[in-house]
């Protein structure tokens, strides 16, 4: 059974983004994958990149920071602070995207098991609609790029 | 609009008022016959919202397409682990 592609993206109100997805894979490897540096380096970037930097300090008060080195040579860097942390279940952690650093937001991760399956949510609560519009823009102009390195590929294919 | 109030569950002053801000964004049209008003919606007005978030919703279609992959792995090592602990 292939999950691919299916991952839900809804905007329960004016200032969140709520992410869903779901993995045939018990949950305490997502969490291991989601909290492992060497992991995250592997899944993180997907094809547009290289994931150069997967720091996690995995404690309350402790803080996270990923790097992707994009295709096209620009750095794309996350960083924020644990707030709670219930192992292979729920971590809530404040998240800046450093090209927006005063759009700070709380992340709400959740993983619930169910026959093997894992059911993931983040909810992302930013502070004004105008932050959480311009976190949905920067996924659009990534998706943007990646559309443009497939055409530039499938030109190049001709 | 009687119909919308049952199944809202909601005053039908409540309900007027959003239909009159669904209209005004385009969102719906409505269409009078006799005494009743019929709303019809306006699904392609919503477009431009879907193709922004699918966008977004994209990267992260790649990035979990990824994680599968490493999942997968993940569950044969320790499928793998197990049988060396019998």
């Amino acid at each position: 059974m292939t999950s691919k592609g299916t991952a839900k993206v809804t905007l329960p109100t004016k200032t969140q983004i709520l992410i869903t997805r779901e993995f045939d894979a018990p949950k305490h490897l997502v969490y291991k994958a989601w909290t492992t540096p060497e992991l995250i380096k592997r899944w993180w970037s997907a094809n547009r990149g290289e994931v150069t930097v997967a720091d996690v300090d995995l404690r309350v008060g402790g803080t996270w920071r990923w790097v992707m080195l994009t295709h096209r040579g620009f750095e794309v860097a996350f960083h924020g602070e644990y707030q709670e942390i219930i192992p292979n279940e729920r971590i809530v952690c404040t998240e800046v995207f450093e090209g927006m650093p005063e759009a700070g937001a709380v992340n709400t991760l959740t993983l619930a098991e169910k026959n093997g399956r894992t059911s993931l949510a983040i909810l992302v609560q930013h502070e004004t609609q105008e932050h959480r519009d311009g976190h949905i823009n920067s996924g659009m102009e990534a998706g943007m790029q990646d559309a443009m390195d497939l055409l530039e590929q499938a030109v190049t294919a001709l | 609009m009687n119909d919308l109030v049952t199944q809202l569950g909601l005053a039908q002053p409540q309900v007027s008022k959003h239909l009159r801000v669904l209209r005004e964004v385009g969102l719906v049209d409505v269409r009078h016959e006799g005494r009743q008003r019929m709303y019809r919606l306006k699904g392609h007005s919503l477009k431009p919202i879907h193709d922004w978030v699918k966008n977004y919703e994209r990267t992260w279609n790649e990035s979990f397409g990824a994680l599968d992959e490493l999942l997968e792995e993940l569950k044969g090592k320790q499928e793998g682990e197990g049988r060396n602990d019998e």
